[in-house]
């Protein structure tokens, strides 16, 4: 069973927002809500500095406290990649989950229940890859399995320096950043 | 120097998280009061107190059913998919404290009406004159006041507890990560219990047994807020960024002048004194015992909140 994750490249993100105005219109959000968002994050001192601009989103986490805190399975992991996706017929909008991830990954839809990235599942379902990685046009995401060593994303990080947000919160994130 | 800027900015997310206003502090503070009405309760019963005539424990299951609707309707104006809430009892999910805790409000209920009828108040028997004859019948059986009396002490323990669990086991909020947090609340529930069956009591003993018992829990509270502290201050550098919110960040004046001063160092002075009979029992001590354990669940919920693992 396939267990998809994201390989960014940091050092090609323009931080266009493409992702987010791919992931918008793809899944119809509502005005002012976001899945994806662009992080910039400038470190050191002059003139030893270093700006990283990383496309985040819901890391899909191998151990997701979102779902572990549901009270109805609302939030679930499902077989098809391990991916964490919420029913929304069965979420309350209790905001555990919000509460839960250590990302602030989700938000409460106008309509009540909690909402985040899915990696596009209708489209995994067409063979298509998500909607923020097809557009990207730096080339910098890619999408696969990473549990396939031949895979593009475990070739990427079995080669390039990369790290993980917050992997000490202890969630197991999928999202990992080329440096 | 580090320095972030993101284009996130989703409503009740950014730029920091506020999903639980008012309601899921008041919840807590409404659950926490009924479970440490139950214990006293329950305990009672087994003491064979609470059917003495005109004791304020005979009122305290029928308070505690008003005051857990009161809850639980604030749980359900905190919900954003309140059409859905009855999802919550199709299913049993063991790592949730949340699941665990509708449950819990369920069994609390049966609880509180066996307790209920074995002191039916007056205004009921008038009303339903066949309660008394039920109350008695129950009364005769000392096997099943045992029972009533041993499902009050657990799950008013549980409840109590399930109260601090409910914030201390989601784990992205650093403040909240303390194994401090369940026995916190139901030590500030029992003594928000005791301070509450003081102030309706009419009977002079049974006071002075209430603020006995008050002056303890309030003491036991102090402790368990040191441990809390002491808990995060010496665990990881998120934990003491997060534990410095109350120590010297924007929750610290509210944190030791209203919680820990008002709402329990001073009652604890002005119940040594009335106990000591050097001033007349006064209202004031369990009234702010009632507003410390309400500012405590404001102050743990929204200042949570405000901790994160992430960059702040």
């Amino acid at each position: 069973m396939a267990r998809f994750g994201m390989a960014i490249d940091t050092v090609l993100c323009v931080g266009c927002m493409d992702c987010v105005v791919a992931c918008k219109t793809e899944n119809g959000l509502p005005e002012g809500l976001c899945r994806d968002w662009i992080v910039t994050e400038a470190t050191g001192e002059f003139p030893d500095t270093n700006l990283e601009i990383r496309s985040e989103r819901c890391n899909h986490c191998d151990r997701p406290p979102c779902v572990h805190c549901c009270p109805t399975r609302a939030s679930h992991v499902e077989d098809r990649g391990h991916l964490v996706q919420i029913t929304k017929e069965l979420c309350i909008g209790c905001k555990a989950c919000l509460a839960s991830c250590p990302y602030d990954a989700r938000y409460v839809h106008p309509d009540g229940y909690a909402d985040k990235c899915t990696f596009c599942m209708h489209r995994l379902d067409q063979g298509l890859p998500p909607a923020c990685t097809a557009v990207c046009p730096a080339r910098c995401m890619h999408f696969g399995d990473l549990d396939d060593p031949h895979g593009d994303v475990s070739r990427l990080l079995a080669a390039r320096r990369h790290h993980a947000l917050q992997p000490e919160a202890g969630t197991g994130p999928r999202i990992f950043f080329l440096t | 120097m580090t320095e972030f800027t993101n284009t996130r900015a989703n409503h009740l997310v950014d730029p920091f998280l506020q999903v639980w206003g008012w309601e899921i502090p008041v919840y807590l503070f409404l659950g926490g009061l009924v479970a440490g009405m139950m214990v006293i309760a329950g305990g009672a019963m087994f003491a064979d107190r609470q059917r003495r005539a005109g004791s304020v424990l005979t009122l305290l299951p029928g308070l505690g059913l008003v005051l857990l609707s009161l809850g639980m309707g604030a749980l359900f104006l905190d919900l954003e998919h309140k059409p859905f809430v009855w999802r919550l009892y199709t299913t049993f999910q063991p790592a949730s404290p949340m699941s665990w805790g509708a449950w819990i409000l369920i069994a609390v209920v049966p609880a509180l009406l066996g307790a209920l009828l074995l002191n039916v108040p007056a205004f009921l028997r008038r009303r339903f004159p066949a309660l008394t004859a039920l109350s008695e019948a129950l009364c005769a059986q000392a096997a099943v006041v045992r029972a009533i009396a041993a499902a009050n002490l657990v799950l008013g323990g549980l409840l109590g507890i399930y109260t601090g669990i409910l914030l201390s086991a989601l784990g992205a909020r650093p403040l909240w990560n303390s194994a401090a947090l369940g026995p916190l609340f139901l030590t500030s529930g029992l003594s928000s219990a005791a301070a509450l069956a003081h102030l309706a009591t009419r009977d002079r003993s049974e006071s002075e047994q209430l603020a006995r018992a008050d002056q303890r829990f309030l003491q036991a509270e102090l402790a368990l807020i040191a441990l809390f502290l002491i808990g995060l201050l010496t665990a990881t550098q998120v934990h003491i960024r997060a534990a410095t919110l109350l120590l010297g960040g924007p929750f610290t004046a509210v944190f030791w002048v209203g919680v820990v001063g008002l709402g329990i160092a001073l009652p604890l002075f002005l119940q040594s004194l009335a106990a000591g009979q050097r001033i007349r029992p006064t209202p004031v001590g369990p009234l702010l015992v009632l507003a410390g354990s309400l500012l405590l669940r404001f102050v743990i919920v929204h200042a949570g909140q405000l901790s994160r693992w992430g960059p702040v």
